[in-house]
């Protein structure tokens, strides 16, 4: 009876055999040399062969890095530490040495910004704003249908209740994806950093802004002649930031008129100025908020609630009479920057 | 054996018995690769092929060695035949990858990463062990293979041509994505009933 076990045995392990060796002769046959970089990529890589990347697979994305086509940082969900390792890999330095996220270059939501028409086709910017230009009278700003939302591989995104829509400074992985997908252009990448950003990218005269958006830029350069660093500059109607300049002090926020600049930066410290003040009256030039008084070769005064919390007087003060208080963490970074 | 009969086979697997639609076999990857209709097609041709080349592999398999045991040794080897065709199949699909790879790199490219991924797809096994049960020889084997896996292309060509326009559809916030998905595969299922008793077996 023992040829009833046997017999299957030996067949199937006979099958699975020689299939084993005819694999293996195969494989020496049929052998593609392939770089040994790609091997080294694809096990660094994550393996979900997710395809954010737009390669078929984590394979064809390290073939493709290895043909120097795609980018060291191109796997998203890896993030910078596959980024850093396949660098090594490929003997470069990763790309990105600092950590960008989305930001959202409109402010115009429901209630602030004009419709031009009701519409009431596919929910979809991109078909949106084939018509006409898009449902609102601003032809630069957000349709709020959340292409961006829906592309968004990490749920950063969220839409807003006023139409607008908002980016978790945590989640989002800088993936630039939502970049792709905004059809206004919108949506830029800037570091991590960078707490001051113009919440509006129309290059309208000020006139047409003003019809149809309540916080547009209509660049009026009020921001650029204030700005302390000299990074702002008005062209075609715009304000354009050099963000390599931007301090965030967050003075450019203070002044715009139409508050078509965001300041992220939620609460910020307050000037107080301590008994080393020997009233030189720098304080009081810098400030652009109007918040120092004080007679020359007297202590100076802070208004707390003109205070802007900018820190230009924290950076000019001559005697370091100056201490910003409150939000300390902000304050120690701000002496970072200084 | 008529060309009429190959045609019925042809038919019967494309439309009437579709592997997914009405067998329900291969339901993975037809939710999971269904996204994009250029996947789909990548997808679709990586199983015509696997299909094919599984109904060719395992009938030998089955008609050499497991049906003969019963005269040669006295013994019923019929029932070593799922995983004897899982062997097979998955052997035969990692040689046909490294075959491809040396000779025809452009159809591996195009294949992709879809190929690895059926190599023990349940649709795949269906149709080796219909081919078994009906008792179907060589040539009706490898048409029912070929067609079997034309008729799961269509299913999924179909499937993803609904899905990139559901896509921009105004679907309620609970039923987005898959669950959509599952109401239209189910909706498709039903269309495809009406096909029934057009070729009786």
């Amino acid at each position: 009876m023992s040829s009833g076990i046997l017999i299957p045995i030996l067949s199937v392990g006979g099958l699975g055999l020689i299939f084993g060796v005819g694999l293996a002769l195969a494989a020496k046959r049929f052998a593609v040399k392939v770089d040994p970089r790609v091997e080294k990529i694809l096990e660094a890589l994550p393996g979900a062969n997710c395809g954010v990347c737009g390669y078929p697979g984590c394979s064809g994305f390290a073939e493709a890095v290895v043909a120097g086509k795609a980018p060291v940082n191109g796997c998203v969900p890896g993030g910078p530490a596959v980024a850093k390792t396949l660098g090594k890999i490929m003997g470069k330095e990763a790309e990105e040495g600092i950590k960008k996220i989305a930001f959202v270059q409109c402010r115009g939501g429901k209630d602030k910004a004009k419709g031009k028409f009701s519409y009431q086709g596919l929910e979809n910017c991109g078909a949106a704003s084939l018509i006409s230009g898009g449902p609102k009278a601003c032809r630069y700003g957000c349709l709020g249908f959340g292409d961006c939302v829906k592309v968004c591989p990490f749920g950063a995104i969220e839409m807003g209740e006023d139409g607008i829509p908002v980016v978790d400074d945590e989640k989002c992985t800088g993936c630039g994806l939502c970049v792709q997908a905004c059809p206004r252009g919108i949506i830029t990448l800037l570091p991590f950093s960078q707490k001051v950003f113009v919440g509006c990218v129309s290059k309208d005269r000020a006139a047409v802004v003003k019809k149809a958006c309540a916080v547009g830029c209509i660049g009026c350069g009020i921001c650029a002649k204030k700005c302390p660093q000299g990074a702002i500059t008005i062209k075609d109607n715009y304000a354009w930031f050099d963000y390599n300049k931007c301090t965030s002090c967050g003075t450019c926020a203070y002044v715009c008129p139409t508050k078509a600049i965001v300041d992220k930066v939620k609460a910020r410290p307050k000037a107080s100025i301590g008994t080393g003040c020997t009233g030189c009256g720098i304080c009081k030039e810098v400030c652009p908020a109007k918040a120092i008084s004080g007679e020359k070769k007297s202590r100076h005064q802070v208004d707390m609630d003109k205070c802007i919390g900018c820190g230009l007087c924290f950076e000019k003060c001559p005697v370091k009479a100056i201490n910003m208080v409150g939000a300390l963490g902000w304050v120690e970074k701000k002496k970072g920057v200084a | 054996m008529s060309i009429g009969h190959l045609l019925i086979i042809a038919v019967a697997s494309i439309l009437v018995n579709n592997f997914v639609l009405s067998r329900f076999l291969g339901l993975c990857p037809y939710i999971g690769v269904s996204k994009q209709l250029d996947s789909a097609i990548g997808m679709g041709m990586a199983v015509i092929f696997v299909m094919t080349m599984a109904s060719l592999s395992t009938w030998a398999i089955y008609t050499y060695l497991l049906a003969p045991a019963t005269s040669i040794w006295k013994i019923d080897l019929t029932y070593l035949r799922t995983i004897s065709f899982i062997l097979v199949i998955a052997s035969l699909v990692q040689l046909v990858e490294m075959v491809l790879q040396k000779t025809v790199p452009t159809l591996y490219r195009a294949l992709g990463i879809y190929l690895p991924l059926i190599t023990t797809n349940c649709a795949v096994l269906g149709v080796t062990v219909l081919n078994i049960d009906k008792r179907f020889g060589l040539v009706e084997s490898l048409v029912q293979g070929f067609t079997a896996g034309v008729g799961f292309t269509l299913a999924l060509i179909l499937m993803a041509g609904i899905r990139e326009k559901l896509d921009l559809a105004d679907i309620p916030k609970p039923l987005r994505g898959i669950p959509i998905a599952f109401i239209v595969a189910g909706i498709m299922s039903i269309a495809f009933l009406g096909f029934s008793g057009l070729v009786t077996e």
